[in-house]
């Protein structure tokens, strides 16, 4: 029961990714891609979540908090650039 | 009491990507950019909160190793979300008022003007005499 309840889960974030892409190529503005940027960094901690929880090891779980901290640094990053013209001021 | 854990597994697992799947639908579907900034707020709390509270239940019940690093990430996410969503909004904001970009119909409408003849802080520069103040006194 588990192993679908997963195996449900890791489809509906690799669909969720697959949209996100989508906004990321299309989205009119510039404000749009770097939300579409952000939530796709969040799924695909989320997927990692997953994947370790499929493989039945905990060592993942550093590449997630990883993950987490550089996706924040770089949506900031970005959205600095994108007002200011530069990033370290 | 594994039936019990099984079901809380399973449930939170589904709680949690069906919202993920919904924060993105939304990003999809919803019409104008600050509408759009709404949709993952919920997949970023709700979906990935319940996918981690599952890892923790799941390796708890199953291997009997107790992690915490979930919780870290969750604790991480919570605090910088709003701080990225305040980022995107500024950038979109600015660049609406510049018009390097129109704003599409949206039901919510155009952010409000700002009381008396002041303006948003974000458009301003700091008054003088406050700590944010840059200019070179």
């Amino acid at each position: 029961m588990i192993t679908v309840a997963l195996h449900v889960a890791a489809g509906c974030v690799a669909l969720a990714l697959l949209l996100n892409g989508w906004r990321l190529l299309r989205g009119p503005a510039l404000g749009d891609r770097i939300v579409a940027l952000d939530t796709m960094v969040i799924n695909a901690i989320a997927l990692i979540v997953l994947i370790g929880m499929i493989g039945g090891n905990d060592t993942y779980f550093e590449a997630a908090l990883l993950l987490a901290m550089v996706g924040f640094i770089s949506t900031i990053a970005y959205c600095k650039f994108v007002l200011r013209g530069d990033i370290v001021e | 009491m594994t039936v019990i854990a099984d079901a809380i597994i399973v449930a939170l697992l589904l709680l949690g990507g069906g919202f993920v799947l919904i924060g993105s639908w939304g990003l999809v579907r919803l019409p104008s950019t600050m509408e759009r900034l709404h949709g993952p707020t919920k997949a970023t709390t709700l979906g990935l909160g319940a996918l981690l509270v599952a890892s923790v239940v799941y390796f708890q019940a199953k291997l009997g190793i107790w992690t915490a690093h979930e919780l870290l990430i969750s604790l991480f996410l919570f605090i910088t979300a709003p701080i990225s969503a305040n980022m995107i909004a500024k950038v979109h904001l600015h660049r609406v008022r510049i018009g390097a970009i129109s704003e599409p119909e949206s039901i919510a409408g155009p952010p409000p003007r700002a009381s008396d003849d002041s303006d948003w802080a974000t458009f301003e520069a700091p008054a003088h005499h406050t700590p944010a103040s840059t200019a070179n006194t």
